[in-house]
């Protein structure tokens, strides 16, 4: 650590005003406080400081996100070696789903961050640490083939459609990961739902290739049900074997990178509580709500095979888990009032549930529940402060 | 000289200080709703232009006897007459694409951009200048219509005015087609880019602080 200090110290002068290179001075801002502590505070009086600023913030639900990531990359690679027929080990499979899923990262990463650079230098202003988490989200959303131009296209649409225009880091309305997610569902469907991209067949860098078995199906649980032409329809694994609760619950089901495992994304929500970077409330509020919208449509819903799904399997399958615990809980575009929370969160659940269970268009419903909470999240918030206000008016004496 | 000054301006000032899509922000319904190809919005802007140029003729002409309180009904009725007319010539001569505009034809008889005109200039200008603020008024809109269904046409469908343009190697290497541009949504988004970088030109069209 040491060392790097030197060298951030040696360049500093370079960058600052005057120097050679002082037009690039966001840039060695950005990546100097990422790396140590910024020390431009307040250098006289009595402030309080809390070790914690935005930058720690994202990175502690970086770490959240790890679990999901690492499991997600072992999905692939099992998903991969299941689809082929062929008998791999943990560490095979493990590194056949990095493969498969690095590049995604990388060019999500790539294509943002530019983004971001750019504009800081053009706007004069630090470059802003909001992509650190976004970037991270893009690859767990999506399937494992979505084409990497595409992903490069969809991020830098939401980056400057979704974030800068509304100002940057902290002034978007909607998560800018799920306008990602967004936009690639609706410019590129094909890429993004069916039974052809869940699962990687193909190799990944020329290794592992292999002609998929003749019983391969590579429909989620969740696409399944939306095309089910039986009442009650069991879901079962790419293999044809059915599977339960359990296997969606542990993640073995074909999805998109990082949302198959409810226990991993629960790993990451148990570090984001317990640092309180996010709300569990919100994420509570998110699984009651989707459980009691799950148990209406059990009892009262149509019969259709998705309505008759057992709702706690509805909170383990697809981007549920995901979406409560690492979207509904964005500190931006979510509700900010505690009681803003409770409704905020149960929205999101109730209206994931609805557009599964009700429009077969869409088998998988929490994105666009979460994006169009996203828009009521100051209403909300709006009406909690001011019932607030009113409650308090009639307490007072003095009129 | 200061006449024809005046009268350029007219012509020419809704093409870009004073558009009426750009800058009033007037008739942004059809103008999302018959981009998704370039033909239908070229035949779209010159069907807005004949009208918005006869009916601020034929306003101007009648200006002095329109009993001011009965004077929306009779541009209306003015409106509604040439519409009928290019609705009519439409089917006989260009049935393909007048079947591609469906109602958006006989709803240019709701077109902001008409009522505008007639109540802004026509009522109150003489028919030779009213001519040329309805034409360049139409050629303003069809200018940004023609624009946006340029690029959805071209990144929607990879085509332009029907013609193939984006090979079918790329297609095989993988190019797909954006879904997003065919849909309205993505029209909203065209025009907000052209607005933005219209206004980031133009000086005065910013506001002050």
């Amino acid at each position: 650590m040491k060392f790097l200090k030197n060298i951030l110290d040696k360049l500093e002068p370079t960058f600052s005003e005057g120097g050679k290179l002082s037009k690039l001075h966001s840039v060695f801002d950005g990546f100097s406080t990422f790396l140590f502590v910024p020390n431009h505070t307040a250098k006289s009086g009595a402030h309080i400081h809390d070790a914690i600023d935005s930058k720690r913030t994202m990175i502690t639900v970086v770490l959240a996100l790890v679990p999901a990531l690492l499991f997600g990359m072992w999905n692939v690679g099992y998903q991969h070696f299941l689809a082929i027929g062929q008998e791999v080990g943990f560490w095979e499979q493990f590194a056949f789903g990095l493969l498969a899923v690095l590049p995604t990262l990388v060019v999500s990463y790539v294509v943002g961050l530019g983004i971001e650079f750019i504009i800081a230098q053009i706007k004069g202003h630090e470059i802003q640490e909001g992509f650190l988490v976004t970037g991270f989200l893009i690859p767990l959303i999506v399937p494992v083939d979505t084409p990497l131009w595409m992903i490069a296209v969809a991020t830098a649409f939401a980056v400057i459609f979704a974030k800068e225009v509304f100002g940057g880091t902290g002034y978007n309305i909607f998560n800018v990961a799920l306008i990602t997610r967004a936009f690639l569902f609706f410019a590129y469907p094909t890429a993004m739902s069916g039974d052809q991209v869940w699962v990687r067949t193909r190799d990944a860098f020329w290794w592992g290739a292999g002609e998929p078995i003749n019983a391969f199906s590579g429909a989620t649980p969740l696409g399944q049900l939306a095309t089910s032409a039986e009442p009650v329809a069991a879901f079962h694994n790419i293999m044809g074997d059915p599977i339960g609760f359990w296997d969606g619950f542990l993640g073995l089901i074909p999805g998109s990178v990082g949302e198959t495992s409810t226990l991993a994304i629960l790993l990451g929500a148990v570090l984001l509580i317990v640092t309180n970077v996010a709300s569990w409330k919100t994420m509570l509020s998110v699984f009651l709500g989707g459980a009691v919208m799950g148990f209406v449509f059990n009892t009262w819903g149509p019969d259709s095979a998705v309505a008759h799904l057992p709702w706690y399997n509805h909170l383990v399958l697809g981007g549920f888990a995901f979406g409560a615990v690492f979207m509904a809980t964005d500190p931006v575009t979510s509700a900010r009032t505690e009681t803003g929370k409770w409704i905020y969160g149960f929205l999101i659940g109730v209206m994931a549930i609805i557009i599964r269970v009700l429009n077969p268009g869409y088998p998988e419903g929490m994105m666009l529940a979460i994006l169009l909470m996203n828009i009521f999240g100051c209403l909300i918030d709006y009406f909690v402060v001011q019932s607030n206000i009113k409650k308090r008016l009639k307490r007072t004496t003095i009129k | 000289m200061k006449m024809n000054e005046e009268l350029k301006n007219t012509l020419l000032g809704p093409l870009s200080k004073n558009n009426p899509i750009a800058v009033q922000v007037l008739g942004i319904c059809s103008a999302l709703a018959v981009t998704v190809e370039l033909k239908p919005a070229l035949v779209m802007g010159i069907s807005v232009t004949i009208i918005v140029a006869l009916a601020n003729v034929v306003i101007s002409l009648i200006r002095n006897t329109i009993p001011n309180s009965v004077r929306i009904i009779v541009q209306l009725v003015v409106v509604a007459a040439l519409v009928t007319i290019v609705s009519e010539f439409l089917k006989a001569f260009a049935f393909d694409v007048s079947v591609q505009l469906s109602v958006y034809i006989g709803l240019i008889i709701t077109n902001c951009i008409l009522m505008g005109r007639l109540e802004a200039f026509a009522m109150s200008n003489k028919p030779g200048a009213a001519f040329l603020d309805g034409l360049g008024n139409g050629f303003g809109y069809a200018m940004i219509l023609v624009i946006v269904a340029f690029v959805r046409e071209l990144f929607g469908s990879g085509s332009l005015l029907g013609f193939q343009i984006i090979p079918h190697s790329w297609y095989e290497a993988g190019y797909v087609n954006n879904g997003l541009m065919m849909m309205p949504s993505m029209a909203m988004i065209l025009l907000a880019c052209f607005i933005w970088v219209h206004r980031s030109l133009d000086k005065d069209l910013q506001e002050k602080g």
